[in-house]
């Protein structure tokens, strides 16, 4: 469930209020919308709870059929249909209430807005955006850059260089979605995007220097607003008997919100260049995204020189 | 083990008071969150704290969990009670 506040719901949906309710925030439990015309025809089986939770639109037929009824007749449907708790009513194609809704709308107070859309494009954009205020989320402590279009996230434990690398990325060309704070959204079934918190959008700290702006610093083209995590890069101190991947051939994911991330840990230690390792991962990436795959190349040619 | 502390100076959790709260929890080696509405970040992420946006008068959660979270708990909670040195 999310809450939003009744002012950014009209702004972010471009609503106009026809009568606002008393309450200055909608709960919203699910994505799924509902045209009511079956209800005004007074048919309300399967209506309570899931359907009656769902915001209810009213399109140009719902209206005109509402508009056919006997007056008495449209007050008692009316208020059997605002009876169910109704979350909110939205009327499309600038259309206005019946005097009769605005009524019932005020007994059981219940937010009645208007939008200038058709009503299946706003089904539409209403859909997109209640999907993105019920999408899973959580904060995660890492860079977020777009490297090569490639959304890599570098995490690893506090002062193992994460900011560093990110700054020498940007000198390199590459853009900053984030320093330290990464705001993750699941927004498909297999897709995560990144972005920062909005105060500190943008910002980055660098021990010794303090904090700097990246937009102020580098400009407009060193900085995004927000982006897919295609991979993590996991830097670690150097331990000595560990089996890092010296081949390429062992998968490794991490799984953030239900999806599996590719993952990629990379050892530091002096003399190793973090942006560069990390731009070569982004063309790796990339490489086998296109069906390019090193070590499977290398050993097709290895294994043709043996049977020549 | 969790505790929740009311932020009493004026400036909030900003900048220098900031700086001071990420730097002592920084001391310790246990995990150390803040949590403000439900939404928690790392105590030792300046940027984190920042962005937290906590004013006077702001309730938060101290998380502390390691070994040494009783003495990081308790240092924590003495520096926001000192209001920072500030006054």
């Amino acid at each position: 469930m999310a809450c939003v506040k009744v002012e950014d719901f009209i702004m972010d949906l471009e609503l106009e209020p026809i009568y606002l309710g008393e309450n200055d925030k909608i709960d919203i439990e699910t994505s799924d919308l509902n045209r009511p015309g079956l209800q005004f025809a007074n048919f309300f089986d399967f209506f309570a709870k899931e359907t009656s939770s769902r915001l209810q639109i009213i399109g140009q037929t719902e209206m005109t059929y509402l508009k056919t009824l006997d007056t008495n007749v449209c007050q008692e449907r009316l208020d059997k249909f605002f009876d169910f708790n109704i979350t909110c009513v939205i009327i499309c194609r600038n259309m206005d209430a019946v005097p009769e809704m605005i009524e019932a709308a005020k007994k059981h107070n219940c937010p009645i807005f208007k939008s200038n859309m058709v009503t299946t494009s706003f089904m539409s954009k209403a859909i997109e955006y209640l999907n993105s205020l019920l999408a899973p989320s959580k904060t995660e402590h890492g860079e977020l850059v777009d490297v090569y279009g490639v959304g890599i996230m570098i995490m690893g434990e506090s002062g193992i260089g994460k900011s560093e690398t990110a700054l020498e990325l940007i000198e390199r060309g590459h853009r900053l979605v984030t320093d330290d704070v990464v705001e993750i959204k699941k927004v498909a079934e297999n897709r995560l995007i990144g972005e920062a918190p909005e105060s500190t959008r943008h910002f980055m700290e660098i021990r010794g220097i303090g904090i700097i702006d990246i937009r102020a610093m580098y400009g407009i083209g060193a900085v995004i607003k927000n982006k897919t995590i295609d991979m993590v890069i996991s830097l670690e101190h150097w331990r000595k008997n560990f089996m890092y991947d010296r081949i390429g051939t062992n998968d490794d994911y991490i799984n953030i919100l239900g999806v599996e991330v590719p993952r990629l840990v990379i050892p530091v230690r002096p003399g190793r260049n973090l942006a560069i390792i990390t731009e070569v991962a982004a063309r790796n990436f990339r490489l086998k995204n296109m069906g390019y795959n090193a070590p499977l190349e290398l050993a097709k040619r290895i294994n043709g020189e043996i049977h020549d | 083990m969790k505790k929740e502390v009311t932020i009493l100076n004026k400036t909030g959790l900003h900048a220098r008071p900031a700086a001071l709260f990420v730097h002592e929890a920084s001391k310790y080696k246990c995990d150390v969150k803040v949590e403000k509405d439900g939404r928690e970040i790392n105590a030792k992420s300046i940027m984190g704290v920042l962005s937290l946006g906590v004013g006077q008068g702001t309730k938060i959660n101290i998380i502390a969990d390691g070994v040494d979270e009783k003495e990081a708990m308790d240092a924590l909670v003495k520096l926001v009670e000192s209001k920072f040195g500030e006054e």
